[in-house]
């Protein structure tokens, strides 16, 4: 010990002293840090995240940034989660065919197994929601009426009564929700894409979800009746009106024309 | 019987005088009749609703047919028109004729109003019947509006509340107006029940009255005409009202109920079971009032939120303007007879209608008119529009913005240039005959269509319209060399008569002479 202490004011102390700290530091690291990416991974996880990534090379990262970063065209994709990615790729919104002020649904360009792979890719770049389970958004059983009142609360001032979607500002709006899947309106409740608001779970329990779900279906379903006979719409008096100027007025004066036409005349003219 | 009756209803005399009482034939008389009956249609479906409806706010918890409201809370005005969609009999089907009946019944309102307009059939001595109607317009958007609101569902509670924001926005009183009408904060629990009694009671009670009298005086100034050979300011070219008119008009009304009936059958209007009970913390998108209210909304929609704060006051002109604009809309229309009346100076009766393109200034102004109010409509339903044809909403309400004021303009000049178009085509057809579609080549080679004369009748009905002369203001001194005193009202009315009849703004129809020069004998021209 006398050695050591003898040398404690050599100049190159502090630098041996720090070297061992390093030392140190680095072995515990890598004596406890969880297993690193570096070492060979062959689970179904790590192969769908290299095939996702493959598929992001190509389709994404032109607008997106190559490690998902995002670039002037495209908001970066670390923490939107797995479910974004489902409901974004799923509906056709991405890729997203031009510019504008809102991507519109279209035809979807990439199969699921496609899709469930570039949601690992995405998720594996930081957390976020997880595309949920059948299980999570099947409406079965849930609260109709309740879903009503949610719906009717946080949905349809920009939605419509029963989904028939609304115009935003500059070009913007609100989709149909007509022949939407229960899981994709349950992921857009969870990630809130384009001008939504999100919902997640801390605001809008599973089980809320499933109701809103569950009243959609019922008013604007494949099956939902319509006492009424057409619907002309479901869009209110704006439909209603022009109906009643064009096809009830215009019958009528129709009809009046008709007769006037074949009255007693002393002439025909 | 008769007999009888006579003694003491005194039915012979009134008959006498009313049966063979005449009415002319045209379509567009029938306009009315359309509003009649469907009143009449309306009357009667809302009879059958008052006996199912709860005009109440107490609140309930609802159990009944409509699962998807199950368990929700909501007033029981709310509960009792589901109950009358879903378990009373037929009852949907009424609720539909009813309110279907409401939305063409005010459309009619305006088509006929129109007619009279544009056919100057408001003139003396029909003023006093052109502001009955006007009235009967205006208390059918009131009432429309009522009825709309009775149900308490979130569409119309939405409604319900922006005609609250308008009250409130009236200066000075507007607070305490929307007190007293709602009983306090909005919307209050008196609401449905005072909307029922202006609804079923009130308006429609002088609704009613007004509709006699507008008949009434239909009979006792007899119907107007168009002109023709043998109609004259003095008679009345038709059919007898019994029993020719009297079997026409039975039948027409059957026609008209079977056409809304029909309608109301296949189609839905006002689905109060999808939109749900109203509460003031929700509300929907695309939350519109019934047609006759969409100008009003449109206004509103596309005002500037604009404001003034002034010691602790808020003057809200963003919806303050638009009620005013409102107003002096309306009000534009209803006086309208009373200042053409003044500018021609004309106190004489008038039975023969005007063909519009013969009186071109009142024509351009009534489509300039219209078309302000339907640039209102489009504003008032911009949301619909954007979504469904894929615009912006700004865009869309920047256009209604802009289109407010050019297009009244724009529509004035147009239609007075195509007025004036027709007046001249009209000389031309009177001078020179019709066009027959006949080439005939003459010997020197000459290609020329043959026009053939018109008729005597045609050509009366063509020439028949009178044209007034422009007002003057009349020497600035009199005889005596004194300076006449000339009102500035007087300048006015010359100015403006000068734009209605002066040198432009009408086409002189051909004279007599004119008329003998160019077919005496010249050949065909």
């Amino acid at each position: 010990m006398k050695k050591l202490s003898a040398r404690r004011r050599h100049p190159l102390a502090a630098v041996v002293v720090l070297l061992l700290a390093l030392a140190a530091t680095g072995g515990l690291y890598a004596a406890f840090a969880p297993a690193s990416k570096a070492q060979a991974d062959e689970t179904a996880q790590s192969l769908a995240i290299d095939e996702g990534k493959k598929l992001y090379a190509v389709g994404c990262s032109s607008c997106h940034g190559t490690g998902g970063q995002g670039t002037s065209d495209g908001p970066p994709l670390v923490g939107v989660g797995s479910a974004a990615v489902d409901f974004q790729v799923g509906t056709g919104r991405m890729p997203a065919q031009q510019p504008g002020p809102q991507v519109p649904e279209k035809r979807k360009v990439y199969s699921q197994a496609e899709i469930d792979q570039l949601a690992a890719y995405v998720a594996s770049l930081g957390a976020g929601p997880i595309t949920p389970t059948e299980e999570q958004y099947n409406p079965e059983g849930a609260d109709i009426a309740k879903g009503g009142e949610l719906f009717r609360t946080n949905c349809a001032q920009c939605h419509n009564f029963t989904g028939e979607g609304g115009a935003l500002t500059n070009g913007k709006y609100a989709p149909s929700l007509e022949g939407v899947s229960p899981k994709h309106i349950y992921e857009a409740m969870q990630t809130g894409p384009q001008n939504m608001p999100s919902f997640p779970d801390t605001t809008m329990p599973e089980q809320e979800k499933k109701d809103i779900i569950a009243y959609i279906k019922t008013v604007n379903g494949e099956e939902t009746p319509t006492p009424g006979g057409f619907a002309l719409g479901g869009l209110g008096p704006v439909s209603e009106g022009l109906f009643g100027w064009i096809f009830g007025l215009g019958s009528l004066i129709a009809v009046a024309v008709w007769v006037a036409a074949h009255t007693a005349k002393a002439k025909k003219s | 019987m008769a007999d009888w009756a006579d003694g003491r209803l005194g039915i012979y005399s009134l008959a006498k005088a009313n049966m063979r009482k005449i009415f002319p034939d045209h379509w567009s008389f029938m306009l009315g009749e359309i509003c009649l009956y469907s009143f009449i249609i309306i009357i009667l479906t809302g009879v059958y609703l008052t006996l199912f409806f709860h005009p109440s706010m107490n609140e309930i918890v609802y159990h009944g047919s409509y699962v998807p409201m199950h368990g929700i809370r909501m007033t029981e005005a709310y509960a009792s028109t589901l109950e009358i969609s879903f378990d009373v009999r037929g009852g949907l089907l009424i609720r539909q004729i009813h309110h279907w009946a409401a939305v063409i019944f005010i459309a009619g309102m305006f088509v006929h109003m129109m007619r009279v307009f544009f056919t100057g059939a408001f003139r003396k001595p029909r003023e006093i019947n052109w502001l009955f109607g006007f009235l009967l317009f205006v208390l059918g958007m009131f009432t429309g509006f009522t009825g709309y609101s009775l149900p308490d569902d979130l569409l119309s509670g939405t409604g319900v509340r922006f005609t609250q924001g308008a009250i409130l926005a009236t200066p000075v009183v507007g607070t305490y107006i929307s007190m007293f009408l709602f009983g306090g904060e909005f919307p209050g629990h008196d609401m449905v029940a005072r909307f029922y009694s202006i609804h079923i009671l009130l308006l429609p009670g002088i609704m009613l009255g007004l509709v006699v009298a507008h008949l009434i005086l239909v009979f006792y100034h007899k119907h107007t005409q168009f002109p023709g050979p043998g109609r004259t300011n003095k008679n009345v070219v038709g059919m007898p009202l019994l029993p020719v008119y009297m079997a026409k008009a039975g039948g027409f009304f059957f026609l008209v109920f079977g056409v809304i009936a029909a309608i109301a059958g296949m189609f839905t209007i006002n689905p109060v079971w999808a939109l749900g009970p109203y509460r003031p913390d929700q509300v929907s998108t695309g939350a519109q009032p019934d047609w006759y209210m969409g100008f009003a909304e449109g206004l509103i929609r596309v005002m500037p939120g604009w404001e003034i704060n002034l010691w602790g006051h808020t003057l809200v002109l963003g919806v303050f303007i638009p009620l005013v604009v409102f107003g002096l809309m309306l009000v534009a229309i209803a006086v309208y007879p009373f200042i053409e009346s003044w500018i021609t100076g004309d106190k004489r009766e008038h039975h023969l209608l005007d063909r519009p393109r013969n009186a071109p200034t009142r024509t351009a102004l009534g489509v300039a008119w219209v078309t302000g109010y339907m640039v209102m409509l489009l504003g008032g339903g911009n949301d619909i529009f954007a979504t469904h044809f894929h615009m912006s909403l700004n865009a869309i309400t920047w256009f209604v913005r802009i289109a407010f004021f050019v297009g009244p303009v724009v529509a004035f000049i147009v239609t007075k240039r195509i007025c004036m178009g027709l007046q001249r085509r009209d000389a031309d057809k009177v001078l020179h005959g019709r066009e027959s579609g006949i080439i005939k080549r003459l010997p020197h080679g000459e290609f020329v269509e043959i026009h053939e004369p018109l008729s005597q009748d045609q050509l009366y009905s063509l020439t028949a319209h009178e044209q007034y002369t422009p007002a003057e203001v009349g020497p600035s001194v009199d005889e005596n060399g004194v300076e006449r005193k000339v009102t500035r009202g007087q300048k006015l009315r010359a100015k403006l008569s000068k734009g209605y009849y002066g040198e432009g703004n009408q086409v002189p129809k051909p004279t007599a002479e004119e008329y003998k020069e160019i077919t005496s004998g010249h050949g065909h021209h």
